[in-house]
């Protein structure tokens, strides 16, 4: 029988990152916890963007509902971390279904635009209930609420085994999905939305199930930020946190189950190092993006991809 | 006791910390040259640095403090005997990038403590992770959060007044001497309600009303819509502003009373930081008053000390650099860490700081403390620190602005700026 060669790739690289974890200095190994988390964020953004063709310029709002959701379970209602991780997964679930039924009756340009919107609407919904959400500033969750049963998510090694569980599963769900019936169907519609509709599927509930899906992502990466690192503020549901999920898929390669992780690596350790050299870390990292779009469009894994490893999921 | 639960891989870290202390061991040849290397090593500082975002503008004076403060540290020997370097590092003003930037001075750049924020927001998101690190993060950010027991034991600030402290002091002056009517006008976020819900309640404790909160959207960058709600019978018109549209604000406030009738205003200089106040269209401000943590015009009793700091620092006696007259210091904060790097220094040295195993002992030496006497380390006046609160206290100014320079009129005494402990840290564990 033939080896599954894309999932075999797929486990060798939790292996390696569990690797990872015995081998790195302790700079890098946090670093790499806090990108695996960014990077369920981002393989959430990339099953509306790079599966289904939904460019959408608002999924803080879903990062933001899971963030909050989470968190203000723990700082106001001293919920378990369990169950804030639960409920910030729900809620940026229910809130993408929510936003996606209104904003899917839109497409291209349109639906950038009301994404983008209901972000920031989002976003000023945090800051105008200061009270509760102390706003810009945002809250502390406390060492001693962030524990899962026995396992205390303020320690380091605790910290990346669970990011690596919760990378894990969310990859292996990716992989499945994009290679179930319904991942082709997503494909189906970024190709040819036309096209899919003539065969018989409904284009509003496919692209409406792969947005509540990437919400599902987005608010669990969102919960597992602010019960990981202790901090829940509004910068982390601004337009910036809309824009780099976007940014990391671009750049490992959209339509790809490990590109968003590979560009969030890559753009992680871009900004660190340039930021030790320049102030312009920004022009760095933007300069690199232009170089991306103009010579490698379809990403690093997508560029691979092109050029001979079609296997490639 | 410790809260830590688990851990489910006690060997990670040991199996590290063996391979690197065998290898330190074999480099050395196991001889105590090590030990002599690592006592006379210098002590490095980490500074989590605003070099870019929206607190650029004050990220530019505190390094040239931060600069200035450790050459004449130096000068007199270092701490302990050993040379102090500080590694800076951009934290974009960010939150999640301060975090990272701790992360990174302590394990990738090996500093001994960091100190140096301003910002609140990046102060509430990077504290946790110097919590988790064990390393002493000593904030300039005159936020309540340290005092108000929202951090952790390991965060402290000893180098300037919380902003609890500094509204509460002034609120006795403005009430007697402008009037007890007021109009609050500040950003509508957690700094911002700060103000609101402190000087509400000092105003109030003092017989005086604030009658009207008018609270500006962070996003705003004009301003003049929000100005009609300032009811006509406002004695004092209480204004508070920070980021890069303040001169926007304070022009546009100047513009919607023109040269008629308006009340007392009393603002804090937060909403003139690094802006001339010579600037165009600001000639209205002649005449109102202005808090100050430390004045930004040298002022006729200036001190010995004060000169000393302005001319090390670079700044002329308008508060301007040097080098440059149209660059203005953001001059009533930038102390903080001048003050802050030298608290550091008696702190280590009465730990008596050998390396990072004693960065305990330097947070209990530091919450041992009770206060800072004035002088060439702490040219902007006495303190009070409390070491159950990581807090420090100092005095307050009120300036007015006369013949386009800001006058003194008014300093508070220590004690109008106390309140009840919200906190003893010295209660948590480490």
């Amino acid at each position: 029988m033939k080896p599954d060669r894309a999932l075999v790739l797929h486990l060798g690289v939790l292996a390696a990152l569990l690797a990872v974890h015995f081998a790195a200095p302790a700079y890098h190994h946090t670093n790499i916890a806090r990108i695996m988390v960014l990077a369920i964020y981002a393989m959430g953004y990339n099953i509306a963007f790079g599966y289904t063709g939904l460019l959408s310029l608002g999924h803080a709002l879903f990062f933001g509902a899971g963030l909050y959701g989470a968190g203000l379970l723990v700082y106001h209602a001293g919920a378990g971390a369990a169950e804030a991780m639960v409920a910030g997964l729900v809620a940026g679930g229910a809130v993408a279904l929510a936003v996606g039924l209104l904003a899917l009756r839109t497409s291209g340009v349109a639906f950038m635009i009301v994404t983008l919107m209901f972000a920031q609407a989002g976003y000023l919904t945090v800051l105008y209930f200061g009270a509760w959400t102390r706003g810009d500033e945002g809250i502390v969750i406390l060492q001693a609420a962030r524990s899962i049963g026995p396992l205390d998510l303020s320690d380091d090694g605790t910290r990346y085994l669970v990011a690596l569980a919760l990378f894990a599963t969310a990859l292996l769900v990716n992989l499945a999905l994009v290679r179930s019936p319904f991942g082709r169907v997503m494909v189906a519609m970024r190709e040819n939305e036309e096209r899919s509709r003539m065969l018989g599927f409904n284009p509003f509930t496919v692209k409406l199930g792969a947005l509540t899906i990437s919400g599902l992502y987005a608010g669990l990466a969102g919960a597992a930020y602010g019960l990981m690192f202790g901090y829940v503020g509004a910068s982390l549901a601004s337009v910036q946190y809309s824009i780099l999920p976007l940014l990391y898929v671009l750049l490992g390669g959209a339509g790809t189950v490990l590109g968003p992780f590979l560009g969030a690596l890559l753009m992680f350790y871009l900004i660190d190092y340039a930021s030790a050299v320049t102030d312009a870390h920004q022009f760095v990292t933007g300069a690199a993006l232009v170089l991306l779009i103009l010579f490698a469009p379809k990403g690093i894994l997508g560029t691979l991809r092109a050029k001979g490893v079609k296997w490639l999921p | 006791m410790t809260n830590k639960l688990l851990t489910p891989n006690p060997s990670r870290r040991s199996v590290l910390k063996g391979v690197a202390a065998g290898g330190a061991l074999l480099a050395t040849g196991m001889t105590p040259r090590f030990v002599q290397a690592q006592s006379s090593a210098p002590i490095k500082l980490g500074f989590q640095l605003h070099r870019t975002g929206i607190g650029a503008s004050y990220g530019r004076w505190y390094e040239r403090t931060a600069t200035a403060a450790l050459k004449v540290l130096n000068d007199a020997g270092g701490i302990n005997g050993r040379p102090v370097e500080i590694v800076f590092e951009d934290d974009g003003t960010d939150p999640k990038r301060g975090a990272e930037v701790v992360e990174k001075l302590t394990s990738q750049a090996n500093c001994d403590l960091i100190f140096g924020t301003l910002f609140s927001h990046v102060v509430m998101g990077s504290a946790p992770r110097a919590g988790e690190l064990k390393v002493p993060y000593l904030v300039c950010s005159e936020g309540h959060h340290v005092a108000s027991g929202a951090l952790n034991r390991w965060t402290l600030q000893p180098g300037i007044t919380d902003v609890k402290s500094q509204v509460q002091s002034m609120a006795p002056w403005v009430t007697q001497m402008l009037g007890k009517k007021v109009t609050m006008v500040f950003p509508d976020y957690a700094f911002g309600h700060d103000h609101r819900d402190f000087f509400t309640a000092a105003v109030a404790a003092q017989g005086g009303e604030v009658i009207k909160h008018v609270a500006v959207p962070p996003t705003e960058t004009s301003f003049t819509r929000y100005f009609p709600q300032i009811p006509s019978d406002t004695e004092v018109l209480y204004h508070v502003m920070v980021g890069p549209a303040v001169l926007t604000f304070v022009k546009e406030l100047g513009e919607f009373y023109g040269s008629g009738a308006r009340p007392q205003i009393f603002g804090f200089i937060d909403s003139l930081e690094a802006v001339n106040i010579a600037s165009p269209g600001l000639e209205f401000l002649e005449g109102t008053h202005f808090w100050e943590g430390h004045p930004r015009y040298k002022q006729a009793d200036a001190s010995e000390a004060e000169t000393a700091y302005r001319a090390a620092v670079g700044v002329d006696d308008t508060g301007a650099s040097v080098s440059d007259p149209a660059d203005i210091a953001t001059y009533a904060h930038m102390f903080s860490v001048w003050e802050t790097l030298f608290a550091i220094k008696d702190a280590m040295q009465a730990a008596g700081y050998q390396g990072p195993d004693d960065r305990q002992k330097v947070v209990e030496a530091m919450e041992a403390m009770t206060g800072f006497d004035e002088g060439n380390e702490h040219p902007q006046g006495p303190k009070v620190f409390n070491g159950k609160t990581h807090q420090a206290f100092g005095l307050q100014s009120i300036s007015r602005v006369e013949g386009g320079k800001l006058v003194r009129v008014h300093q508070t005494a220590m004690e109008d700026g106390f309140y009840p402990d919200e906190v003893d840290y010295t209660t948590q564990s480490f």
